[in-house]
């Protein structure tokens, strides 16, 4: 079974009812045992990063994730939360890729946050992620710190800079759009993902 | 920049999808989730869904509505309309809805825009603003989903826009009432007066009536998106045919 980690999101719903469009059967939970216990995991997130940092320790669910051998993706906010650190309120995330989040630097003619279809860039042809998806498609951003570009970056896109917008290593994966409000090309990177052996 | 959004706009009234022109004799043009399939499927970036009884009308309104919209929609969505409390926005916002936009109730009382990007972040939370150009002035309206009280707030459009971003809004939609429901084009003039100080994603609304509106009101002001509602309704401009449009015209579009 697929579970969506519930840290308190605002969009913990539509990310359930894309599952439900795929057919896909899921729970939402914020149970550790439950969480370790998946097939999957997917960790949605809108809202600030030590927001929804201090709700993994609230509920005890960072050793969970930390120690996940199940295909994992973050979606938005959760694929910042892979990371070791976030800029924003100085967060404390999973580590499990390494490196920092940062704001997004966005010059004078642009507005902060980045929200929008933005082109996704892909950087890489081996991608499980994003096998069957055009170099280029649009998807929906909305986000305001972001990700490095490193050697687990498959797709990057640009607002002000270039960040890392798609990731996966071995087990670990990331979206900074919202696959889930991503139209057809969103739904098909969900489906990628639920596609990954486990 | 990402690409400039087409955003179709469904006037909701007790469950259904209604439109007036310059806000009255409002008519049913259909179910919500017919049509938000509909837009969905014709290549729509983003939906606002605006609840124009729930603006007026002081009383708890049914939203679950937004979930059923919620399921179908595979692109963002807002909803707008008798917001006035964390607690309505934070419903709406659990039932599925992306963004909430707040319109009188921020009038009102201005400290509710504070409250709202506090709680759930500048990105889901959209000002709607009605100005009219009354000759000497851009003035922002109230209640304008009500022909009984709709009234003009004595305020300046171009003071409201500052105040709105000050406090945290993500977005600014503006209506310019003059030409809404006309469909003679977007009101360029206030547009760009909005456009000069304001610091936010604007979103164009009122006006459209032909696919060259939407390339005039891209090209001649530096709006994010451009929002209607009949000429989508009826047909007459179909977003497909839309969106080639405007790609022709070099205008960065999601095809």
């Amino acid at each position: 079974m697929t579970v969506i980690v519930d840290l308190g999101c605002a969009n913990l719903a539509s990310v359930g009812y894309a599952l439900e469009r795929l057919g896909v059967p899921f729970k939402i939970s914020r149970d550790a045992s439950e969480i370790s216990a998946a097939d999957r995991i997917i960790l949605p997130g809108v809202g600030s990063a030590s927001f929804s940092a201090r709700q993994l320790d609230s509920r005890e669910l960072r050793a969970v994730l930390v120690k996940a051998t199940q295909p994992i993706l973050g979606v938005c906010l959760g694929m910042q939360l892979l990371y070791e650190t976030s800029e924003e309120g100085d967060a404390i995330c999973l580590g499990l890729l390494s490196g920092m989040v940062t704001r997004l630097e966005v010059s004078a003619v642009e507005t902060w946050p980045h929200m929008g279809w933005s082109r996704l860039r892909q950087t890489r042809n081996d991608s499980r992620l994003l096998s069957g998806i055009d170099d280029g498609a649009y998807a929906y951003f909305v986000h305001g710190f972001c990700c490095p570009i490193d050697d687990a970056t498959v797709g990057e896109a640009e607002y002000g800079a270039r960040f890392a917008a798609a990731v996966e290593k071995d087990n670990v994966f990331g979206c900074q759009f919202h696959p889930e409000r991503s139209s057809a090309m969103g739904a098909k990177i969900l489906k990628n993902f639920l596609e990954v052996p486990c | 920049m990402p690409a400039r959004r087409i955003i179709p706009c469904l006037d909701v009234r007790d469950g259904v999808v209604v439109k007036g022109v310059k806000f009255r004799n409002h008519r049913v043009v259909g179910d919500i989730v017919e049509l938000a399939e509909r837009y969905r499927d014709e290549g729509a970036d983003e939906i606002v869904l605006y609840d124009i009884t729930a603006s007026t009308e002081d009383r708890g309104v049914d939203v679950s509505w937004i979930s059923r919209v919620a399921r179908v929609l595979d692109i963002p969505f807002a909803v707008a309309g008798g917001i006035r409390s964390v607690e309505q926005a934070a419903r709406r916002l659990e039932f599925g809805a992306d963004k909430i936009s707040i319109n009188s109730p921020a009038l009102e009382r201005p400290g509710l825009i504070d409250e709202l990007a506090a709680r759930f972040g500048s990105q889901c939370i959209v000002v709607g603003i009605d100005s009219r150009n009354d000759g000497a002035d851009f003035v922002t309206h109230q209640y304008t989903g009500n022909p009984d009280k709709s009234r003009s707030t004595g305020r300046s459009m171009i003071e409201w826009v500052r105040e709105v971003q000050d406090r945290g809004a993500g977005e600014i939609v503006l209506n310019c009432m003059n030409s809404d429901g006309v469909r003679e084009g977007y009101d360029i003039e206030q547009l760009a007066a909005a456009r000069e100080v304001c610091t936010l994603p604007l979103i164009a609304s009122g006006g459209a009536g032909a696919k060259e509106h939407f390339a005039d009101v891209f090209e001649k002001v530096d709006v994010s998106g451009a929002l209607a509602a009949s000429i989508f309704h009826s047909g007459e401009i179909p977003i497909p045919d839309l969106k080639r449009y405007l790609d022709q015209c070099k205008i960065e579009i999601r095809l």
